[in-house]
């Protein structure tokens, strides 16, 4: 019997990460953070854009996410999403160019609401990636 | 009979041929591992996309005011067709299988008396279609310039779906493509994208009740839109892994039979050679023996 639960991210062009025994994932939910431990209930939800954080007894890693979907079912987690990089490896300058295209799109006045909260969310976590 | 000039001079030109043959097999071999291997690697997200929907389909408690795009229209007028299809021939007959199999639909859908419209992905289907069905065709698209499918472009067609089907131009939309079986092996496949049908992986589905976070209207709201994108998306894969494997073994073919030719014309060349020269002999012989 491990301590953790089955980790899967894949986006469209292939697998991106397959990981056993992970004790802790906590990913960026639409209507907030949301952290998953094992035998959580079964859920799916949708992500915002965000840090998808994963921990694995005492190492954890970060990624970033644009959207996606999450299922969590008998302790296997899916997530599934289009756009994910390392934060370790990740450019400086494709976040700046991300943010500055979500700025741009923030400028423009026929967005929904649901659109500007995402958008909103995106630049923040940009921001906050590109300063550090 | 030919004469050995004009037999020497076909036997370099098959060679020729032959080289060439030879050499798209193997760039198409190439490719095809490439291929074949982002077409394996594209599945799981496929398959988790249709698991989820199926789930939150079996789960959705209202099935009245579901999304259109889940449960159609409510009606069976307009028929849209994605014909997807590579953009370079010499392929064997990849794009004639699709073909066929879309037309055999096509000809259900008139004399059922409904609408036809028509979408072609690649523009080797256009061809194919503009005789018959020009009227038919709404729009042509064609990623000639990008190299391998990538989502990109997926999205880019999905997105013309959903609008068209927001603008209600259109009640059922299936799309064609050829499944990578092996590499001999593709199989034209039609698939019903719009409204969803969940006839397969019925065994996947469970009865497992599910939390959702938000509502699941629009969780599915949001993501049969995303669905659509990567069903053309698997598509688009499928398509070019079958692409390079319907090439390679049309080119191995073509390499094999050019082979067989040179060999015949070979045999003919040399066989009209001895006879030149039997009958040089000849000629030089009975005149000795005139003197």
């Amino acid at each position: 019997m491990s301590e953790g639960f089955k980790l899967e991210i894949v986006n469209p062009e292939s697998s991106f990460l397959s990981k056993e025994g992970v004790t802790e994932v906590v990913v960026p939910a639409f209507e907030g953070d949301m952290g998953i431990l094992k035998d959580h209930i079964s859920i799916i939800s949708f992500l915002k854009p965000g840090l998808v954080r994963i921990f694995d007894g005492s190492n954890e890693e970060t990624y970033y996410v644009d959207d996606g979907i999450v299922e969590f079912k008998n302790n296997c987690l899916s997530i599934l999403t289009s756009n994910i990089f390392d934060i370790k490896k990740m450019d400086k300058n494709v976040a700046r160019d991300a943010l500055a295209k979500a700025e741009q799109d923030n400028q423009k006045k026929d967005i929904s609401d649901q659109n500007k909260y995402l958008i909103d969310q995106k630049i923040e976590v940009l921001k906050n990636l590109t300063l550090n | 009979m030919a004469s050995l000039d004009d037999l020497k001079k076909r036997i370099s030109s098959v060679k020729s041929t032959q080289k060439i043959t030879k050499a798209m097999k193997m760039v198409a071999a190439s490719k095809l591992r490439r291929a074949q291997e982002s077409a394996e690697k594209g599945r799981p997200y496929s398959d988790k996309m249709n698991n989820i929907i199926l789930n939150l389909s079996n789960s959705i408690s209202d099935k009245e005011n579901s999304p259109k795009l889940l449960s159609g229209s409510g009606e069976d007028k307009v028929h849209l067709c994605v014909v997807m299809t590579s953009d370079r021939g010499l392929c064997g007959g990849f794009n004639t299988n699709i073909i066929k199999k879309a037309k055999v639909y096509f000809q259900k859908i008139l004399d059922e008396g409904k609408n036809l419209k028509i979408i072609t992905v690649g523009s080797k289907g256009y061809d194919q279609l503009k005789r018959t069905y020009k009227d038919n065709i709404i729009e042509k698209i064609s990623f000639k310039e990008s190299k391998y499918a990538n989502y990109f472009d997926a999205d880019k067609v999905g997105k013309i779906i959903i609008d068209r089907f927001e603008k209600k131009e259109f009640d059922v939309c299936t799309i064609f493509y050829n499944q990578f079986k092996n590499v001999i092996t593709q199989i034209p496949q039609e698939q019903q994208i719009i409204p969803l049908k969940n006839s397969e992986s019925k065994e996947n589905s469970s009865d497992d009740n599910y939390e959702f976070e938000p509502e699941e209207d629009e969780i599915l709201s949001n993501l049969l839109p995303k669905n659509i994108s990567t069903q053309i998306f698997k598509a688009m894969l499928e398509n070019s892994a079958s692409e390079q494997g319907s090439r390679m073994s049309a080119m191995d073919n073509a390499t094999r039979n050019a082979g067989e030719m040179v060999d015949k014309l070979t045999i003919q060349y040399n066989r009209s050679r001895q006879a030149a020269i039997t009958k040089e002999l000849i000629e030089i012989i009975s005149g000795a023996e005139s003197l």
